[in-house]
């Protein structure tokens, strides 16, 4: 599911929190090929029969779509530019060597005989919001959400070491982030796209953190639409350079359950260009009306102020 | 045999962007799953060039790599091919052309690499041994170069490059010893601790390790020690412990392992031009012989008639079976105990008569899975499932819900009656009831019974565990249920399951009876005891006749002898002079001494026969194979086998006989035994 390497995370988290552990292996992975999408789902009868949910709930392009409904004010054009930047700097990332320390060569199989996967499949470099404003609307005549504005789908596979930090520390083990808290909340299903909006507010209160004190933001980009209503809540520019500085799921794929660990390898590798930034966060939707944030603090933080 | 047409295996080119330039990545695919690994024909190894070329045509590539499609690298050159080769030049170009197109991967100018990420035998290993460096993966399941085991030798390169790389002594271990202990092979572990690869990895990311190993020895980041060639005298030495080996177990019968060791002893100083040159000499010719062609036609029929046999009952028709009965807690019973609960899996009763002689057949069972367990072949947890499902009892009455019950009591026709009789009062109607008799008419076992529809014979061979044979006996009066079920079992008990009429002996025994009767009437005709136990030398079977006597007891022997002959009278050799060995209590004619058999003086002693009448081997040879000959036309015309490939196959998996024979039709075609009317039409087993 779409939190499945976030939640892995904060279920150690908390498990080491509680002294049941010391050090735990946290990740996912997801196969979106083999997994059931739209009318290939398999939900539980009660959802549409008793009408729990909308049936628009179980097809998350026409969530993304409803949120375009909810928020007026995020129109195509914008989600197309966002998108379009998205891939400009996942490219840029992938030219000045940020992504390929993070990726683990994968022998692949095909009728053309072995090969190795060195870098992500999905990215377009090149992409212009012109060239993304042809794109059909699948999920609605004359809609707003396109293949060129939404995730893509695609394999991959995560995996982070959570430690308790003293076991860290006596491992000699290098500490990338350390966890502050977590949240998760709930909203409708058939707006989900809007779920990391409660739960980073409620992450946030819960630490007395207010988002002028995130200093690098990894939202997900399961829709262009979905990122907008979270940074026009917070108000937060599209361009802000704390977000999202090696793109995301727009142009790499997404993989549900191994988005969450990617999302923190890359605020990972922020924290460490950027002493003086203290704190972070990564927050996703979750299919079917939820939202979930974790806020990380940076090791590296050197006390500068940004 | 019938050509089919090739299945090509691909050389799929790949060029993969690595941190320090681009590597060539060639995958051999034949496109079907690990189930039909990667062979090598014409078509496969034009391919291999054409991928080879191209790779090397292209410019900064930093390496050029090979590996196989997964869970297989390739199994070496397309047999089916090879048996429809007609003349010598076709089969000297089949080993040329190899050699031309592997060794472009030893001329290479960049680094060439073989990544054996599955099964490589023959010239799969072969082309892995062309490359600069080789990776292996732990999970290979095997690897070796078993051509000798077929009647070749290895003729794309083993026997010239192999002991430069590993030295003489493994590599007469792999080329000659192996294919010759049963065809003995190396898993990925074994070939990496004698220096076949260079570098194992994990079969997980065996890959993606063995790219990342690559670029590093490409790059000089990681370098890859070559030991030097072994001495002279160490060289001979081995040849010569070696060729003794190849006698002492061959006698000259089959070609291919002394071709073997010629071309290894000529490995060391010979360039590649002569070496390779030698090895397509030594191919074609054994491609064009009649041993090859015999062991070609053996080989498929352990591995596919074994399996399919055409004539095998509808298995539909098979009972579940959910309980198995065992009459007997003797040596025999106690194996076939174990086999029953091994691959069955379910309870397993054995009965004696005497508690004691039960109590020791438990202990026995319980002791060969204790034995297994610490080998490591089970679990503890599984060792007592295994000896929870054996039991055993002094009442019969344990058999009261069992599906099968199999006697192996006493070889007496009356006491096996008997138990039957006392099996039909307590089994159910849908029992069937099995006898491992080696030589007692089934027909007559089961003819005072009510159901005589439910017996079977279940001829088993000694050791259980290790003989493939299994002989299923059916009467005229044996129904089809019973047949199949008795046929599903004895497929389940993962045996070489032939189907034979009741008759006595059935098929190995008749015939080795035969056979060796010849012998034993040459002895009691005042030939040489050791003149006559090595006139088959030339057959090159596993054991001399009076070493299998000594094995299987000379009561046994003496007790089917008698059988065969009260049966034929006019065929079958009844020695008196066994007799006399047998009512002395000696069980072998030969004894061992410091590990030589040799005739035993007191036993010698019993025999009364004219002084050494000087019959020569040669003599005693062609009697017996004349004997033999007869006998298995007798088989086929008596219809205790539907065809003469069915003699073949109970010979090389129930007596052990070599592959060059064929079995033994295909010998004696080539011999001019079978006469004109031959037992097999030409090209089938033969040269066409």
């Amino acid at each position: 599911m779409c939190a499945g390497a976030l939640t892995a995370v904060t279920s150690v988290a908390s498990a080491i929190g509680v002294g049941a552990y010391d050090v735990a292996i946290a990740g996912g992975v997801e196969h979106m090929g083999r997994h059931p999408m739209g009318e290939g789902a398999d939900p539980n009868p009660r959802l549409l029969a008793e009408r729990l949910v909308d049936p628009s709930a179980l097809v998350m392009g026409q969530t993304a779509e409803n949120l375009h409904d909810h928020f007026p004010a995020i129109s195509k054009a914008r989600c197309d530019e966002f998108s379009a930047v998205s891939q400009q700097r996942t490219q840029a990332a992938y030219d000045d060597g940020v992504i390929a320390p993070m990726l683990v060569p994968v022998a692949t199989w095909s009728d053309e005989g072995y090969g190795l996967a060195t870098r992500d499949e999905p990215p377009r470099p090149g992409t212009t919001k012109e060239a993304l404003a042809t794109l059909k609307t699948p999920f609605r005549p004359h809609g707003q959400v396109t293949a060129g504005n939404s995730a893509g789908l695609t394999d991959g596979a995560t995996g982070c070491i959570i430690a308790a930090e003293d076991v860290a520390a006596e491992l000699g083990l290098p500490v990338a982030m350390r966890l502050i808290g977590f949240a998760f909340a709930g909203v409708d299903p058939e707006l989900v796209g809007a779920g990391p909006i409660p739960s980073t507010e409620k992450a946030l209160a819960r630490n007395g953190l207010r988002m002028d004190d995130i200093g690098a933001i990894e939202i997900h980009e399961a829709f262009a639409v979905q990122v907008l209503a979270f940074l026009d809540h917070f108000g937060i520019d599209a361009d802000d350079s704390r977000v999202n500085p090696y793109g995301g799921a727009i142009a790499v794929g997404h993989p549900l359950a191994a988005s969450g660990v990617r999302q923190m390898m890359h605020l990972a590798h922020r924290f460490a260009e950027r002493p003086d930034t203290r704190y972070g966060l990564t927050a996703m939707c979750v299919g079917l009306g939820m939202g979930a944030t974790v806020i990380w603090e940076n090791p590296a933080y050197d006390g500068a102020s940004a | 045999m019938t050509a089919e047409p090739e299945l090509v295996t691909h050389a799929k080119l790949r060029m993969l962007e690595m941190a320090d330039g681009r590597m060539a990545l060639i995958t051999l695919d034949n496109g079907a799953d690990h189930r039909k690994p990667n062979t090598f024909g014409v078509g496969g190894i034009s391919s291999i060039e054409t991928a080879i070329d191209a790779a090397l045509a292209t410019d900064g590539i930093i390496a050029l790599a090979i590996t196989g499609k997964p869970y297989s690298f390739a199994a070496g050159a397309d047999l089916t091919a090879i048996a429809t080769l007609t003349s010598y030049d076709d089969a000297l170009a089949v080993g040329a052309q190899g050699h031309r197109v592997f060794r472009k991967l030893q001329d290479s100018p960049v680094p060439t690499f073989a990544f054996l990420n599955g099964a490589a035998l023959g010239g799969g290993l072969e082309i892995a041994l062309h490359c600069h460096y080789r990776t292996i993966s732990s999970g290979v399941p095997a690897l070796a170069l078993p051509e000798c085991f077929l009647g070749l030798v290895p003729g794309w390169g083993g026997t010239q490059l192999l002991p430069r790389l590993i030295g003489i002594g493994a590599a007469a271990r792999v080329i000659i010893e192996n294919p010759l202990s049963q065809n003995r092979m190396l898993k990925g572990p074994q070939a990496f601790k004698l220096g076949i690869a260079d570098a194992m990895f994990e079969p997980a990311d065996f890959l993606e390790q063995s790219l990342a190993w690559a670029a590093d020895v490409a790059a000089d980041r990681t370098s890859v020690p070559r030991r030097p060639l072994d001495s002279e005298a160490e060289w001979n030495a081995t040849i010569d412990a070696a060729r003794e080996q190849v006698e002492a177990r061959m006698h000259g019968a089959a070609p291919a392992p002394y071709r073997a060791l010629d071309l290894l002893v000529a490995a060391r100083t010979s360039s590649l031009d002569d070496g390779f040159a030698a090895e397509d000499a030594a191919l074609a010719e054994l491609i064009m012989s009649e041993e090859l062609r015999a062991s070609l036609y053996a080989f498929d029929l352990v591995r596919r008639r074994a399996k399919r046999p055409p004539h095998a009952p509808d298995r539909a028709l098979a009972r579940p079976v959910t309980k198995v009965g065992v009459v007997g807690a003797g040596l025999m019973a106690s194996q076939l105990a174990l086999l029953f609960a091994q691959r069955l899996e379910v309870p397993v009763v054995m009965t004696d008569v005497d508690e004691a002689r039960l109590q020791t057949g438990l202990q026995s069972v319980r002791d060969q899975i204790g034995e297994q367990v610490g080998r490591g072949r089970y679990t503890v947890d599984q060792g007592n499932k295994l000896s929870a499902l054996v039991s055993g009892s002094v009442d019969k009455a344990a058999f009261a819900d069992a599906d099968f019950v199999l006697e192996a009591v006493f070889e007496d026709l009356a006491v096996k009656a008997r138990v039957f009789a006392e099996l039909e009062s307590i089994v159910s109607e849908r029992c069937v009831l099995a006898t491992n008799t080696s030589s007692l008419s089934v027909t007559d076992m089961a003819a005072a019974l009510q159901h005589p529809e439910r017996v079977v014979g279940f001829h088993f061979f000694n050791p259980v565990a290790v003989m493939p044979l299994l002989e299923i006996a059916r009467t005229t009066a044996t129904d089809d249920a019973t047949y199949a079920t008795a046929f599903a079992i004895g497929q389940k008990l993962k045996k070489t399951c032939v189907p034979v009429a009741d008759a006595p002996a059935f098929v190995v025994n008749r015939l080795l009876t035969r056979l060796f009767g010849e012998v034993m009437r040459a002895i009691d005709e005042g030939a040489d005891f050791e003149v006559a136990d090595r006139a088959l030398e030339p057959l090159g079977l596993p054991m001399s006749p009076l070493t299998l006597i000594g094995f299987t007891g000379t009561a046994v022997t003496l007790h089917v002898a008698e059988s065969l002959a009260a049966a034929y009278p006019e065929r079958f050799y009844v020695s008196p002079n066994l007799r006399r060995v047998v009512a002395a209590g000696k069980t072998s004619i030969l004894t061992w001494v410091g590990g030589d058999p040799v005739v035993d003086p007191t036993v010698a002693a019993l025999y009364e026969r004219p002084d050494n009448t000087g019959i020569e081997g040669p003599e005693i040879l062609r009697r017996a194979s004349e004997a033999l000959c007869d006998e298995v036309r007798r088989l086929l015309a008596d219809g205790v086998v539907a065809d003469v490939q069915d003699v073949d196959l109970c010979l090389l998996t129930g007596a052990g006989f070599p592959f060059h024979l064929g079995g033994i039709a295909p010998y004696l075609d080539r011999t001019g035994l079978s006469g004109i009317e031959r037992l097999l039409p030409p090209g089938v087993a033969s040269l066409p």
